[in-house]
């Protein structure tokens, strides 16, 4: 019995990641390293304002004042700074206008990634901003959403374009002395998304970025900046992967949410970074920091993640709920599956009155991967009316991988509930083999109780996305049974 | 091998941990054939239904069971499944999240799949849900829940033949499909059985108890006695044991050293 066991848990692991190609394109990098000057040359690269550059060194500055941080419940190894290229980009002109300026071998990528991004074959109802390395590379529908007075733009050309704005909403959820993962993204980050939502405007149109790591030896750090004015609604969905390589490689990525009075933005991730061999080997550290703020009155911001891929997953989207009645909520799915480590759950900072967060976190262990949940309700003086629902369930495959769940509440105010409910199960063998009498193969029935599971996360994704999310737990899950 | 017989067991050896279960097993049943199992309780009834349905409890020692003429235990448990073998479990297993609808769906089309056949539509896919359900008096509420998740006992063994209506399977193994029914649950499911099964169907009614075997009338009665099939006859030999226990049995067994095979009428 013992022995099957194994065989299965081997089958498993074998499951293949299917985005680990590398695309052969000619790539601009910078020295490796970090100093004022790889900051500076950065910050000329993207030929930026003075503004941008001031921004960038005092956050470098603070960060060399800090250290790693350690409470995670991660084994981190020790991530060599000096010897990571800080910005890698395909070369190309500038901010291509047309597609005909995009090199072939890049919308060849991209849709090789299920991202097509030409004119007639591009998803229809999703605008995309696809991100390679440090640049945007293109998004599309611009005009289309620009008619509405929608912003949808690389980050580098909201710093052109648009500098009030960026100015007036940078680092204003997490300052560049946040944490020292943000704050060395604000040194170093190259590119992202930004939106803006003018007031009353529905998005018509989900919106989304691709972010796809090629070059080796360079890390990641885009930036990502959402606004949504006064009543205004967007749906906005990221997704990303990355070539196969024995390295690791370092992602620190920085969202930033704002909603204004009476508006609602849903963040969805399929995070699908390279995960490393089956012995360990390789895979993305993908340490980030999300936060949005429900600033006015009735504003809602809800963050849905599926995180199957990077080797070390150190994530923790949360919501600020200043305005009055406003509500954020947290869904979440992690797989850590062979030797992957996850650390990621949400903060919910009550302090508005009647303010209402939901969490439900899904953790999916395999392996020998560790899954933790952390999360904090925290329900301030004046937040009269408070109320907080968390779920958080671990589900087992094997007996040699772990669930964790570290639950912090701060209740400040007597008229607050809050409500926390955990549950650990495990993919018995007994189960398994029901499914097998009724011929459903192992594989299969994984996926059927895995997806059952999960339903409640997965459901709350945008339709076009479920299906693949559906898909790759299954995938990222192939074979493992305990 | 003898193409008579949809399943033909001979001379099989199991041990669990290396202590051997099933000592030597012999048995025969051709297609539309009822065969009773009965014996003592850790004779091996169980044990026999997973080393037929190639759950690896047991490890398989000695000996040959065929399938339509097929080596079975070269096979995979989904591919036995999918050949026609459905057991009824004795303990069925809760899944939560799984739903029975998409459970169904899925273990049909594997099956068809496995014949060659297309997927079935979803239209008469439920329309066969319907008719099965009434078929075993199953409530709607419980089709609706996920796979036997908070169904009681008697639930349990009613959606296994539920499930068993839906498959129609070549081979039925019903291990005390009987414990923890009530009476009028009884009648249903044995009802239920027989009206599922095609003309061609084998079953295989694992119990203690002659109340199946009134509903369910067997062509074969066995005792499986400490891992051997010890004795074989009729409807009759039911009876004889519901009056007169196995002590008979025991006796006789323990003297004797040669494995009694199947007399067959
Ligand atoms: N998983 C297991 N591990 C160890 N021993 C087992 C296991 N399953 C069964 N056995 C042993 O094998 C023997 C036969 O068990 P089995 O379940 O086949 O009996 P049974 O005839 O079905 O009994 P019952 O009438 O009580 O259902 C028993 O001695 C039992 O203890
Ligand atoms: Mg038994």
């Amino acid at each position: 019995m013992e022995n099957d066991q194994d065989k299965v848990l081997n089958e498993v692991t074998s499951g293949e990641y299917k985005y680990g190609f590398v695309t052969e394109i000619e790539t601009d990098v910078i020295p490796k390293g970090l100093s004022e000057d790889i900051v500076r040359l950065i910050s000329a690269k993207k030929e930026e304002p003075e503004w941008m550059l001031e921004f960038r060194l005092k956050a470098f500055r603070h960060w060399q004042t800090m250290k790693m941080p350690a409470w995670a419940n991660l084994k981190i190894p020790e991530i060599p700074y000096q010897d990571i290229i800080f910005y890698a980009a395909p070369k190309q002109k500038p901010a291509p206008g047309s597609l005909s300026e995009v090199d072939p071998e890049l919308l060849k990528t991209f849709d090789k990634l299920g991202i097509p991004l030409g004119e007639q074959k591009r998803l229809t109802g999703v605008a995309v901003d696809a991100v390679m390395d440090s640049i945007s590379v293109k998004t599309t529908f611009r005009e289309t959403l620009a008619e509405m007075g929608i912003i949808f733009c690389s980050f580098s050309e909201a710093v052109r374009e648009h500098p009030s704005l960026v100015q007036k909403y940078l680092a204003s959820v997490v300052p560049y002395t946040d944490n020292f993962f943000a704050t060395l993204n604000s040194a170093v980050f190259s590119d992202g998304s930004f939106c803006y939502i003018p007031k009353g405007v529905r998005c018509p149109m989900e919106l989304s970025t691709y972010f796809r790591i090629n070059a080796s030896n360079t890390g990641q750090f885009e930036r990502t900046l959402l606004i949504a004015d006064e009543e205004a609604y967007v749906s906005y969905l990221e997704g990303c992967t990355a070539p196969m390589r024995d390295e690791h490689q370092l992602h620190a990525a920085v969202v930033e949410i704002i909603a204004e009075r009476g508006a609602e933005v849903k963040y969805s991730t399929v995070q699908n970074w390279y995960p490393g061999d089956k012995e360990g080997r390789g895979g993305i550290f993908n340490f980030v920091t999300k936060r949005g703020i429900c600033k006015g009155d009735d504003s809602k911001i809800s963050w849905t993640q599926v995180e199957t891929g990077s080797a070390i997953t150190w994530k923790y989207p949360s919501c600020i709920l200043r305005g009055n009645n406003s509500t954020g909520e947290f869904y979440s799915v992690a797989v850590t599956n062979n030797y992957q480590q996850a650390d990621t759950g949400t903060k919910m900072i009550h302090i508005g009155k009647n303010t209402k967060s939901t969490i439900v976190s899904k953790g999916i262990s395999a392996g020998f991967g560790q899954n933790s949940y952390r999360g904090l309700v925290k329900v301030m003086g004046k937040a009269e009316g408070a109320r907080n629902f968390s779920q958080c369930d671990s589900l087992l495959l094997g007996d040699k991988c772990g669930a964790h769940t570290f639950p912090y509440i701060e209740v400040d105010n007597p008229t607050a509930i809050v409500e926390h409910e955990a549950t650990t199960s495990r993919i018995g063998e007994d189960q398994i083999f029901y499914c097998n009498q009724r011929g459903i193969s192992t594989e299969d029935a994984i996926g059927l109780i895995v997806n059952g599971y999960a339903r409640e996360v997965i459901n709350k994704l945008p339709m076009e996305f479920a299906v693949e999310a559906q898909k790759l737990l299954q995938i990222s899950l192939e074979g493992s049974v305990g | 091998m003898n193409s008579d017989f949809l399943l033909q067991i001979k001379e099989l050896k199991a041990s669990i941990d290396n202590k051997e279960i099933l000592k030597g097993l012999n048995l025969e049943v051709r297609p539309g054939e009822i065969h009773a199992i009965m014996g003592p309780n850790g004779s091996g009834k169980s044990t026999l239904a997973n080393v037929l349905t190639g759950r690896d409890i047991a490890t398989v020692t000695h000996g040959s069971v065929s399938f339509e003429g097929k080596d079975l235990l070269e096979m995979s448990p989904e591919e036995r499944a999918r050949e026609g073998i459905f057991l009824s479990f004795q303990y069925p297993i809760e899944i939560p999240g799984v739903s029975m609808v998409n459970f169904m769906k899925t273990a049909i089309n594997e099956q068809r799949k496995h014949r060659g056949l297309e997927p079935l539509s979803a239209s008469e896919f439920l329309r066969q849900m319907r008719e099965k359900k009434e078929l075993v008096e199953i409530d709607s509420a419980l089709t609706n829940r996920s796979v036997n998740e908070g169904f009681s006992g008697g639930e349990k063994k009613k959606n296994e033949i539920f499930q068993m209506a839906m498959l129609e399977p070549r081979l039925a193994l019903l291990d005390e499909t009987d414990s923890g029914l009530d009476i009028d649950a009884l009648r249903i499911v044995a009802n239920g059985v027989n009206k599922t099964r095609r003309p061609g169907t084998s079953v295989i009614v694992i119990t203690h108890y002659q109340r199946l075997l009134d509903y369910i009338v067997p062509d074969y009665v066995h005792v499986l006695y400490d891992g051997r099939i010890v004795r074989s006859g009729g409807p009759e030999l039911a009876l004889k044991l519901e009056e007169r226990g196995y002590d008979w049995i025991r006796k006789k067994a323990d003297v004797s050293e040669e494995t009694w095979t199947t007399d067959r009428k």
